[in-house]
């Protein structure tokens, strides 16, 4: 057993900090909220530079043969300031789902350019009626057309999917389920960008009869494919969860901070026990929070599926219960001025919530766990 | 980072399974696979059984005479003795004055005391609170004159766990009420034979007379059994219960209590043909506990991995009292809402229901009294908003 981070993991944490408190103050993402595209070019690509794209994928891709803890060690560091660029959908989601499944045409096709920083990617398998079962249910189709293949069907709050350049879509095949790419700039792929509660964008994607060539089939459709989803919903859900944790630790030192100093009654409101409890029990949430999203970030490697399953979701259900009782006791801590938009609180608040419902939510993980075989046999 | 543990750690994991299933004798086993409850024999049975094979103090250094095992050894017995069911040993002398005399001791009061812990020759119980100091330990007013060659000790303590099995107690007593309250107390360690010590059992509401009250009558102490220095006793008291925190907080006991309610969900019929373990909302519920215990387990992990590095422990240590012990009463809570009516029974006097649910309302009673010994769930907060938070004190409120 070994919770050390290395001193490599260390810089790694220190470089995205100094560079997201340079380069992305809290400021930047509020600017971004006017903007339809909701991230900067300029800055992936930067990202692309520094080598951060790159960090989770083995070396045969271009990567450095990082864990998932690397990459959580950047999105969590990435979510203390609400950077919006797509590193999740693109390196995390769709670009795992690549690495693992993809054969070597398709990597170096639309892997190799977002370890660039030169494009980006988004996983499209959420749809109006399958809510969080995207490895079980596909209602979009995937129907042989000649040589080649027909996709129909609609994708709901797609991550990025308002500015991917390819999109990786789940539809049901004449094989089972079936994962496809997707470049965003054909013919017969509509999007439809949508604001989100967190001032982000995503996109609704209809793909009306859109021609598909068998290259585009990603890994083998059916049962793998089946596996291949869940897995990335697990990575999604412990990458939600490493976000979870830089916000929660921001959202609870600002609050803290507020005790110390907004004074009422003649005194700092941080020396009312009322409040002082409060903000002990935040303290305790984000304790549980960063603990259980560690051991799903390092579970989320194994080849034990039940094990990954269960750690994820207690990690995702402590981000439900731990993570929003932070958001929202930070709120209510803040008082009046934590209402208004021109606060930042709130923007953490916001995030926090989009965050509980991304890869499931907490009931969905809860009946999850309960129906894993290994927690009905201890 | 590596979340399993080394081959050479699950070498000893297999150690401590096998000599547990060869050590255990057959009617201490039979209570460890259904009621789980122990008499004081049976616990100090278990006891000698731990110090034959030199593994009754884990966390002692091995110059003391203890297993010596490090953090993720200990993490390994524990887990191990909680799947078992075995007896939790007393963890007076090994857990709290052990240590504490280990550190502050004279070379003779470790001579003198450490070995008949081991042993089990000498059982001893905690003197702390009185009845006018619980949260605020430090107006306690047990009082010792110092006469010279010893103290003269006059007062009563209270929620002395177990004083009735005791053969010493460690206690905090008043040897200055000059100055500021904390510095003119003293920790003795006390003979309970020692004429004018009379120990009054009382029913918790668990129905057993798990605590006592101590009351001490011109008891003479002598000198040397001061440990640390005269009116330093505050120090030791802080030390102690900073251990006594973490220890409540262990996984241990809450891994055996969700491992029961499983348990006993498996035999209790839901009323439509099938059992509680059955029903999708039971398991829910269950689920979320131990989705829990999980990231509670995970905070415990972390501090036994800083301490494998030669770090001291974070100050999410600090959390494990509050967590450990609101968790365990929602398992026990839960545990009696998955008996329904079965939950009426007390003590199964006369037989009504299975073994393994006999204790279940005793415990569920008896354990309230978690989130309140060892510095209430609200003290604990009140000092980590001070130490960990660094919040801002009022001049009226304790801390």
């Amino acid at each position: 057993m070994d919770l050390q981070y290395t001193e490599e993991q260390l810089m790694l944490r220190n470089t995205v900090a100094d560079f997201v408190s340079r380069e992305s103050p809290i400021s930047r993402a509020r600017k971004l909220h006017e903007d339809e595209t909701g991230w900067e070019a300029a800055v992936w690509k930067q990202m692309g530079e520094l080598g951060w794209l790159a960090f989770p994928f083995a070396e045969s891709l271009g990567g450095f043969g990082g864990q998932f803890v690397d990459a959580a060690i950047i999105v969590e560091e990435l979510g203390k300031a609400l950077v919006p660029e797509p590193f999740v959908a693109s390196i995390v989601t769709a670009g795992q789902a690549l690495a693992l499944a993809g054969n070597e045409q398709q990597q170096q096709n639309w892997l190799a350019p977002v370890l660039a920083g030169e494009a980006t990617l988004a996983f499209a398998a959420s749809e109006a009626d399958n809510r969080y079962h995207i490895a079980e249910r596909a209602g979009t189709t995937l129907d042989a057309n000649g040589n080649g293949y027909i996709l129909t069907g609609e994708k709901v709050w797609v991550d990025n999917g308002q500015a991917a350049d390819t999109l990786l879509v789940t539809a049901s095949g004449p094989d089972g389920l079936t994962l496809v790419a997707v470049e965003a700039d054909r013919d017969g792929v509509e999007r439809r960008t949508v604001k989100t509660i967190d001032g982000r964008r995503a996109a609704i994607i209809r793909f009306n009869g859109t021609p598909i060539s068998a290259d585009h089939i990603v890994g083998n459709p059916g049962d793998d494919t089946v596996a291949l989803v869940d897995r990335v919903r697990d990575l999604g859900a412990a990458a939600a969860c490493a976000e979870a944790v830089g916000v929660s630790q921001v959202a609870f030192d600002m609050t803290v901070e507020y005790l110390k100093t907004r004074v009422q009654f003649d005194v700092p409101i941080g020396a009312f026990q009322a409040l002082q409890h409060r903000a002990v029990d935040m303290f305790i949430e984000n304790e549980l929070l960063r603990a259980a999203t560690l051991a799903a970030a390092l579970r989320v490697d194994e080849d034990d599926v039940s094990e990954r399953h269960m750690a994820v979701s207690a990690a995702k259900k402590q981000l439900a219960v731990g993570g929003k009782f932070v958001a929202y006791q930070a709120i209510q801590l803040h008082g009046g001025i934590g209402i208004t938009e021109e606060h930042d609180i709130g923007l953490y608040l916001k995030r926090m919530q989009a965050l509980g419902v991304l890869f499931g939510d907490e009931a969905w993980h809860e009946a999850r766990y309960a129906d894993e075989p290994a927690f009905q046999a201890r | 980072m590596d979340l399993s543990f080394t081959p050479e750690q699950e070498t000893f994991r297999e150690e401590v399974r096998a000599f547990i299933q060869e050590a255990m004798p057959p009617h201490i086993r039979e209570k460890a696979e259904k009621s789980g409850q122990f008499t004081m024999d049976e616990i100090m049975e278990w006891h000698r059984i731990l110090y034959k094979k030199g593994w009754v103090a884990p966390h002692w250094p091995k110059e003391y005479g203890g297993a010596g095992f490090d953090a993720a050894q200990r993490f390994i017995f524990t887990e191990e003795m909680a799947l078992a069911g075995a007896p939790g040993l007393s963890p007076f002398g090994l857990s709290m004055v052990g240590p504490l005399i280990m550190h502050f001791g004279t070379p003779a009061q470790k001579e003198r005391f450490l070995p008949k812990i081991l042993s089990g020759e000498e059982v001893w119980c905690q003197g702390y609170s009185e009845p006018n100091a619980g949260s605020d330990l430090a107006s306690l007013k047990c009082k010792a004159e110092d006469k010279g060659d010893h103290f003269v000790v006059n007062g009563q303590k209270t929620w002395t766990t177990y004083g009735q099995y005791a053969d010493w107690i460690f206690c905090l007593v008043r040897t200055d009420s000059s100055g500021k309250k904390q510095e003119g107390i003293s920790f003795l360690l006390i003979d309970m034979k020692t004429p004018g010590v009379k120990v009054v059992p009382m029913l918790t509401i668990g129905g057993t007379p798990a605590f006592c009250d101590t009351y001490f009558e011109d008891v003479e102490v002598p000198k040397e059994n001061l440990l640390g220095p005269q009116n330093g006793g505050w120090t030791l008291a802080k030390a102690l219960l900073g251990h006594e925190r973490t220890m409540i907080g262990g996984t241990g006991p809450l891994l055996r209590s969700l491992n029961n309610l499983k348990r006993i969900a498996a035999e209790c019929p839901d009323g439509q043909g099938q059992t509680l373990a059955d029903d999708p909302s039971w398991r829910r519920r269950a689920a979320a506990l131990e989705m829990r215990y999980r990231a509670h387990e995970m905070v415990v992990l972390k501090q036994i991995a800083e301490q494998q590095a030669g770090r001291q422990p974070g100050p999410e240590a600090s959390i494990m009292k509050i967590v450990g012990t609101t968790l365990g009463q929602q398992i026990d809570e839960l545990t009696m809402d998955t008996m329904g009516l079965n939950s009426l029974n007390w003590f199964n006097d006369p037989p009504a229901v299975p073994p393994l649910q006999e204790w279940v309302g005793s415990n569920f009673c008896y354990n309230r009294a978690t989130t309140i010994f060892g510095g209430s769930n609200e003290i604990q907060r009140n000092i980590m908003a001070k130490m960990l938070l660094g919040l801002p004190t009022l001049k009226f409120q304790a801390s």
